[in-house]
């Protein structure tokens, strides 16, 4: 790491990585990640990256290992063997809420909301690693800006909003403490083909705010058109790799997922 | 009239000690759903905390309250980071029987170290003074003392628990432990602070109880017995429903001197021929069981 050069593009158009030397382009990699299941291989060997300001996508099937891989990245599953890099440090050996404080935020596909509290309580739990005031309500203005619909249910217990409206809740709460990366796993699951476009539609607004996202999604098509690059998954492997054009030209996602 | 009225009032004032009581245990098992079995041998400490400070300093029982709640507090986080930590880890009936085993181990110590016979306090500012309320109505003035007391540290700890980000941090580590710690909150350190918060209260309320109480190391299991009934009455985790459900175990408690009520004013023979006062605390455990059935989630269900 010493004897190598921060590289000037990254700082300027990231804020988060000012003064943080970097090894490469990449704020957020896991190199060669091996993950087992007592005992049972779950990722065997998965390298990705995300580059700063880049939305990137990893792709699969169920059970292809792709939520395995974001907890893995969280510290809420054990790493076996490989390496787990954020801003060139290694993060694989801290505890979850260790990397949350380092600017990683995962937004699960469970949403795991704290469904009797309200939503402004959600969204400021959220912001629990930030202490000034004016920050949180900066974070918490913004998140209201982003989904208009909390504002007027913010005094409404979670578990009264529908399934779209908990989805915001859970990425707003994600966004609260103002992510260096943004982890969304399967943000449109279970919602109404308007609701889907609606969360993708956000998805596509933060990116062009410029926070790096990694994204897991079933969405397939739309997922690689809103991505700058995707990973195919399967069964613990990362078998494809490219622009989104590229995966959707690629013989290796005819047969994941058109099964030609 | 006036044993109706004192026995309601007895009974609203124990029950706010009681309250207090059984209000670790509630923060407890609504944090990690762990039931401790040992949280009566918590109270036994703070009894004997507050006795022996007392009679070691020479002090006023009712300044030894601080001490309760450091020791208290050191109890609780000593046994959550030597002992339950590693417990939560195995299945459940590793949990029930790991406090279990907390429970006899405190005993057996308390035992080992101060002995069997009942020790208690002969001196003190309030110690043997009471209050006449009229209606021939006399109330101690250290059960009155306990029960503010007790109302105050309750209220100190709801404050705590809403009011600030520490207790947001609690509340979502008690709602959803995983989902908490994606949020930055430190999950391990809540469940010690649960336990420090917990093992506080409860030996507060032991080092009020022991001014009106003897202390023995068997002393336990019949506040845990109690605490059990009134947070399965409010709903385990629920901190108003400990509150609630406390006033209604206190005037529980106090059962026989309603029935001494009816017996005299309508002059009923067969009533003055039960033994009521032996049965004292059967009424409490025949409501545990009445509630469990009826409304398992509680008066003010789970964790709220």
């Amino acid at each position: 790491m010493s004897g190598r050069q921060s590289r000037p593009g990254a700082s300027t158009s990231f804020p988060g990585s000012n003064g943080v030397r970097m090894n490469r382009h990449a704020i957020l990699e896991t190199k060669d990640i091996k993950v087992r299941y007592s005992g049972l291989a779950v990722l065997h060997g998965v390298s990705v990256s995300l580059e700063p300001s880049e939305t990137v996508c990893v792709l699969g099937s169920n059970g292809a290992g792709k939520s395995t891989l974001l907890r893995a990245i969280m510290g809420a599953q054990r790493v076996f063997d490989g390496q787990i890099l954020f801003m060139g440090r290694e993060i694989h050996r801290l505890r979850t809420e260790q990397i949350v404080r380092l600017g990683i935020i995962y937004v699960p596909e469970e949403k795991m909301l704290f469904t009797p509290l309200s939503v402004e309580e959600n969204l400021l739990l959220g912001a629990y690693v930030l202490n000034d005031k004016k920050e949180i309500q900066d974070s918490l203005d913004f998140v209201y800006n982003l989904f208009p619909a909390l504002k007027a249910r913010r005094g409404q217990a979670a578990s009264t909003l529908s399934g779209g409206e908990q989805q915001m809740v859970a990425i707003g709460r994600g966004l609260m403490s103002r992510p260096k990366v943004l982890m969304l796993d399967e943000p449109s699951l279970g919602l109404a083909p308007l609701l889907v476009d609606e969360v993708l539609g956000t998805v596509r607004e933060l990116k062009r705010q410029g926070i790096p996202i990694f994204l897991v999604e079933q969405n397939v098509r739309e997922a690689l058109d809103l991505a700058d690059r995707g990973y195919i998954l399967q069964t613990g492997r990362i078998v494809a790799h490219g622009t989104g054009k590229e995966l959707l030209e690629s013989d290796m996602f005819r047969t994941a997922f058109l099964g030609i | 009239m006036d044993i109706l009225v004192s026995s309601l009032a007895a009974g609203l004032l124990i029950g706010m000690v009681l309250a207090l009581v059984a209000l670790g245990l509630t923060i407890i098992f609504g944090v990690m759903d762990i039931v401790n079995f040992a949280h009566g041998e918590f109270l036994m400490v703070g009894m004997y905390t507050g006795l022996l400070t007392a009679q070691s300093l020479r002090i006023d029982p009712l300044l030894t309250l601080p001490f309760a709640a450091i020791v208290g507090f050191v109890l609780g986080v000593i046994c959550y980071v030597g002992f339950v930590k590693f417990l939560l880890r195995g299945p459940m009936v590793a949990q029930l029987l790991g406090t279990f085993g907390l429970m006899l181990f405190l005993r057996n110590l308390a035992l080992l170290i101060f002995g069997s016979e009942d020790r208690a306090l002969h001196h003190g500012l309030l110690v043997g003074k009471s209050f006449d309320i009229g209606m021939g109505v006399i109330i101690p003035a250290t059960k009155l003392a306990a029960a503010g007391l007790s109302v105050a540290a309750f209220w100190a700890v709801w404050i705590l628990m809403n009011r600030t980000k520490i207790g947001k941090a609690l509340t979502a580590t008690a709602l959803n432990s995983q989902g908490a710690r994606y949020m930055g909150i430190p999950t391990e350190r809540m469940n010690a602070l649960a336990w420090g918060i917990g093992g506080a209260s409860v030996t507060i309320a032991g080092a009020l109880i022991v001014n009106f109480w003897s202390v023995n190391p068997f002393i336990g299991l019949l506040f845990t017995m109690i605490a059990f009934a009134i947070v399965a009455l409010g709903g385990f985790g629920s901190v108003p429903g400990a509150f609630f459900a406390g006033l209604v175990v206190g005037i529980i408690t106090e059962i026989p001197g309603i029935w001494d009520f009816f017996t005299y004013t309508f002059n009923i023979r067969w009533m003055a021929n039960v033994p009521m006062t032996s049965f004292k605390y059967m009424w409490v455990y025949l409501a545990y069981f009445i509630i469990m059935v009826v409304r398992p989630r509680g008066l003010f269900g789970w964790k709220r």
